[in-house]
């Protein structure tokens, strides 16, 4: 049975850490499984986990109480799902639903923000690793924000 | 200009558009519809993949629409109704007559694409030029090595082709990826912008083939996905959109740079462009 450090040594978000390194992450870790349809997080509760996700996807969704759930963004495998572990005030901002069988690796965020206050150097891994994760979606989110297939372009 | 293009003379009759009957008339979106023509003479113009022809609605007015398929001598444009030409060519009936010059500009290379992995890449209304290339990939299926199709639109009610989207996936040939930028609950696939797919696209980055056609901006982010996965510049095509009113390269409005979209175009290898699209307002 592979261990949750063996699946973090082959997942491209953790490339490049030494094996200690790996070890003191996976020590947070767990493997997860959620049934299609299933409520993986809700906007508004403590974020207190993140999630690497090994198989299936994930809708990331936005609530109003006047319309329909609207479907931000897809998550699939190979993809971090949840940042807000790491960041204050360590809510979620959205919520997270499986829209297929799920396996997910899934860290505990209370035990590593432990490790990271104690471990300055683990803290500036993972801040950088979430940090380009959050800047490649920022940068799709504004690419949608530029509403690319409006009325500008026909040939 | 090159001195052999100034005097090079265009085709016969390439400025007299000739007569063709609407002969089928379908809705695709809201505001796209797909029209069949038919020559009223002779057996028509055979348009390669890639390429335009100018449509003129008589009283109205002419643009450049691209091919979007052929039936024998028939066309197949798929048109969104933009402006006033392209709202009157949407709205023309069954048996409506249209002018049709062409057809006209380069081609996606397919020919150079054998042997290759191909991803092509459509935003919106860009799958209508690309159509045609993916149905010759999937012809000659065996000529290539994956091809990948990643397709992204608006919303789910804003793609095109989607019984043609579903037969592609069925039948298995090609691997087809689409994506909207939003969605409500209704919609199963995948949420998020195109370029985004092309990080987990089956493709040999050393010789691999990329045909992006969509707005822009999306192409340009495109072109950085494919250029971080190791795509070289010259092996990136983009289907570039310009103001074509002569469509032989005479009249100058499509010029980019030192190219006139009518007649280098509007494909172009990205290594050409480079350095044309990143000039503002060019």
């Amino acid at each position: 049975m592979t261990t949750v450090a063996e699946l973090l040594a082959d997942a491209p978000f953790f490339a490049g850490l030494r094996p200690p390194t790996i070890e003191l992450i996976a020590g947070c870790g767990s493997n997860v499984q959620f049934e299609p349809g299933a409520l993986i997080f809700r906007e508004g509760a403590p974020a207190d986990a993140f999630y690497l996700l090994r198989h299936g996807t994930v809708s990331i969704e936005a609530h109003s109480p006047t319309r329909e759930p609207l479907v931000i963004e897809t998550l699939e495998a190979g993809d971090v799902l949840g940042w807000s572990w790491l960041f204050t005030p360590h809510r979620w901002h959205f919520d997270a639903r499986a829209l297929t069988a799920v396996r997910a690796t899934s860290f505990d965020g209370i035990c590593l923000r432990g490790k990271c206050e104690a471990d300055p150097a683990l803290g500036y891994e993972l801040v950088s690793r979430f940090a380009q994760t959050l800047i490649e979606r920022l940068q799709w989110t504004r690419l949608r924000l530029l509403d690319v297939y409006g009325h500008a372009a026909q040939r | 200009m090159p001195p052999s293009a100034e005097l090079e003379a265009p085709p016969t009759g390439a400025m007299a558009p000739a007569p063709y009957r609407v002969c089928r008339r379908q809705r695709e979106t809201s505001d796209t519809w797909t029209l069949t023509l038919e020559p009223l003479a002779g057996e028509g113009i055979a348009p390669e993949p890639g390429q335009f022809t100018m449509l003129y609605v008589f009283g109205v007015g002419e643009i450049p629409i691209s091919v979007s398929g052929t039936e024998g001598g028939r066309l197949v444009h798929t048109v969104r109704a933009v402006g006033a030409v392209s709202a009157a060519i949407c709205a023309a009936k069954r048996d409506a007559v249209l002018g049709v010059r062409g057809p006209f500009g380069t081609v996606w290379p397919l020919r150079e694409a054998a042997g290759r992995d191909v991803v092509v890449v459509a935003g919106g209304v860009g799958l209508a030029p690309l159509r045609t290339a993916v149905r010759t990939l999937e012809r000659g299926r065996g000529d290539y090595g994956a091809v990948t199709l990643l397709y992204g639109g608006r919303t789910s009610g804003d793609l095109l082709f989607r019984s043609e989207l579903e037969q592609w996936r069925r039948r298995g040939m090609l691997a087809v990826d689409v994506t909207v930028d939003a969605a409500q609950s209704d919609w199963k696939g995948r949420v998020g912008v195109v370029p985004k797919l092309i990080k987990g696209a089956n493709l040999d980055s050393d010789s691999a083939m990329a045909l992006v056609c969509g707005p822009e901006i999306m192409m340009k982010f495109s072109v950085t996905a494919l250029l971080d996965r190791g795509v070289a510049p010259e092996r990136i095509h983009l289907s570039m959109e310009r103001n074509m009113r002569c469509a032989i390269g005479h009249c100058g409005h499509c010029q980019l740079g030192s190219t006139l979209v009518c007649r280098d175009g509007p494909v172009y290898s990205y290594d050409r462009l480079a350095e044309l699209i990143a000039v503002r307002e060019l």
